[in-house]
């Protein structure tokens, strides 16, 4: 990365600076920090928005550039959500534990404690055992491994399997789905291990910082986010940049003259299927804090869907495209079935917009790939060459 | 005479019980221009995906090289990368990136994803794609998207590309369909002119281009050879006026 890679790539730093200008605006306005015309919720709702960005770019290089259409890469943002989850639960309720053992007369022993914590999170379902998964729960370094690592490599084995047996197009859309459907359903069991349907809770409060105000937790979270969609930009925008993004958008275009090109086109995809999953990973463990709670609907089929929509709305093969699809979409969701858009009354019938904004929203899916294959990112790119 | 680059023998393979090749053995030196022709379903472009790895002969050897090294079990792009280069009948070039670009993926460099990750330009790739944009006339259109090129130049890119990677062996398959006769003959010149220092093996139905040529042909019949010598002699061998040049 040298400076001529900026200057090739002006788009680079208009979004760096346009999401500086915003950063700092939300900075002045929310309430821990600035005047308190943004709530903390809305903080929270802004931040999550950027986590969702940064997985979005991912599946824009992934589909848009290498021509992988993964249904499944929001199965790397849960694990990544579950992965740090699994700290701050188990953090926060040690923290629990050993304050109200504190008061017993014989100190307790590790075990003891370890056994308090255990039956405190797994309760729920029955249990009062950590089951071998949370092996690394206590340690932050460790479980932030973890952020990366798995998503990772079972990105990594996932996508070996399916490329190296040359699976490609719509069989590989399925065959992803499946992956984050098997993974969605086993983690609803009471013995995943992972709590089942309950899913993790209360990771909005983060150890260590009981005393922080969550105004200010949000706030920090919003900064964390923000910075790393601009470090995620960056690296996607080298990626797709020079002659690597010449090979993937090549084999997006015809894959076999790739071939015999001499360019192994398994290694590439494997290489773009796995760094996004890793990616996808960070965005999930920067979204569930903000979120408070994941459980296993999360990371549901139509999660990994709503991204690709996201991705085709905002317009593929550039990544401010997908930038501006998720903002656009998920900014108009919560306003559509947040109560914030008004009901049409057409006498005969009332348009309750938390019921139709799904219809609404297909429309607005059919109606971009139909009339504007380039999406939003498109427009942007007509105004771009007039100026 | 030059020495024997590539070498099939007894190669067979069957697609749901139809022989496309039914033990061919081939050979071809390093430097030599090839004609092959033959009528439709003889077997043409099977064999050129036997010796690129798309397809796995039933039965036969394929032999590369000084060292005589099998191609059979090795990846397509392995296959490339040992310097066997081909040409589509439909040329395909990536018609979203400019022709400097796809020049620059062909050219002869390490091919891993690492090491395009981190490849940096050099003074000598660049070189090299301006000497080839010159050979295949395309230096006024480097910076064009390679779409918008017509046909004939979209041919030649793709010679140009196959060139950039400094194959051995080139595979050119109908490289003058659907051009004008002063496209024609630029091709010529430029398959000539790359055959003075590698084998090129030229796939075509236009006996006048194969003609033009003036190299050795062979005649490819139901998956074997039904003749080899010079354009001449195949032509009066009445086997082959029978079943091509006779319809």
């Amino acid at each position: 990365m040298n400076r001529s890679f900026i200057a090739r790539n002006p788009s680079v730093l208009w979004f760096l600076a346009f999401l500086g200008i915003f950063t700092l605006a939300v900075t002045l306005m929310a309430e821990a920090t600035g005047t308190g015309f943004i709530s903390t919720s809305f903080v929270k709702t802004l931040g999550k928005t950027l986590c969702l960005c940064l997985v979005a770019i991912a599946m824009d290089v992934v589909w848009g550039y290498c021509g992988i259409l993964s249904l499944g890469h929001f199965a790397f943002f849960g694990i990544g959500g579950y992965a740090i989850g699994m700290w701050l639960m188990y953090a926060r309720t040690e923290t629990i534990v050993t304050d109200s053992m504190a008061a017993q007369v014989v100190p307790p022993s590790p075990q003891e404690v370890s056994d308090a914590i255990a039956s405190q999170i797994f309760g729920v379902v029955g249990a009062s055992e950590f089951p071998p998964i949370w092996a690394f729960a206590h340690s932050l370094p460790l479980q932030l491994l973890m952020v990366v690592l798995v998503p990772g490599l079972l990105a990594l084995v996932f996508g070996w399997l399916a490329f190296r047996s040359r699976v490609t197009g719509v069989y590989l859309s399925i065959l992803t789905q499946a992956m984050t459907l098997a993974l969605s359903l086993y983690l609803f069991q009471n013995d995943s291990g992972l709590r089942g349907n309950n899913g993790l809770s209360g990771l909005q409060n983060i150890p260590g910082f009981e005393s922080t105000p969550q105004s200010m937790v949000s706030m920090v979270f919003f900064w964390a986010s923000a910075l790393a969609l601009a470090l995620g930009y960056i690296l996607f925008a080298w990626v797709v940049s020079g002659k690597m993004g010449s090979v993937i958008r090549a084999i997006r275009d015809d894959e076999t003259r790739v071939r015999f090109l001499g360019y192994h086109v398994e290694s590439y995809k494997l290489f773009v299927f796995t760094l996004t999953a890793v990616i996808a990973g960070i965005a999930g463990a920067l979204y569930y804090p903000q979120a408070g709670i994941i459980n296993p609907a999360e990371i549901a089929p139509i999660a990994s869907i709503y991204l690709a929509v996201w991705v085709a709305i905002g317009g593929r093969g550039r990544l401010y495209g997908a930038v501006m699809g998720t903002v656009f979409v998920t900014l108009a969701s919560s306003w559509f079935t947040g109560g914030g858009a008004p009901d049409i009354n057409l006498g005969f019938y009332t348009i309750q917009w938390t019921d139709w904004w799904l219809v609404l929203l297909g429309l607005s899916f059919v109606a971009v790939t139909l009339f504007a294959p380039q999406g939003l990112g498109g427009l942007v790119d007509k105004i771009a060459r007039k100026s | 005479m030059s020495k024997t680059l590539l070498e099939l023998s007894g190669v067979s393979v069957s697609f749901d019980g139809f022989k496309a090749i039914n033990s061919l053995s081939f050979q071809i030196g390093e430097p030599e221009l090839r004609a092959i022709i033959g009528p439709n379903g003889a077997g043409k472009t099977t064999f050129m995906d036997i010796i690129t790895g798309k397809t796995k002969p039933d039965e036969g050897h394929v032999l590369w090289g000084d060292k005589g090294i099998s191609l059979l079990g090795m990846s397509e792009s392995a296959i490339a990368r040992e310097g066997i280069g081909r040409k589509f009948q439909k040329p395909t070039v990536f018609e979203a990136q400019t022709v400097r670009e796809n020049l620059a993926m062909a050219l002869k460099n390490p091919r891993g994803p690492f090491d395009v990750l981190f490849y940096k330009k050099t003074k000598r790739g660049a070189e090299r794609i301006e000497e080839i944009a010159e050979q295949t006339g395309l230096t006024d259109s480097l910076t064009r998207p390679a779409g918008e090129l017509s046909h004939g130049q979209k041919q030649w890119l793709e010679i140009g590309m196959l060139l950039a990677q400094e194959p051995r062996l080139l595979l050119v398959d109908e490289p003058a369909a659907g051009m004008t006769p002063a496209e024609r003959e630029k091709t010529t010149e430029m398959l000539v002119e790359a055959a003075r220092t590698r084998a090129v093996v030229v796939v075509e139905h236009d006996m006048e281009f194969v003609r033009r040529l003036n190299c050795k042909v062979t005649v490819l019949n139901e998956g074997s050879v039904l003749a080899e010598g010079s354009i001449d002699h195949v032509t009066s061998n009445p086997q082959v006026i029978e079943v091509y040049l006779g319809r």
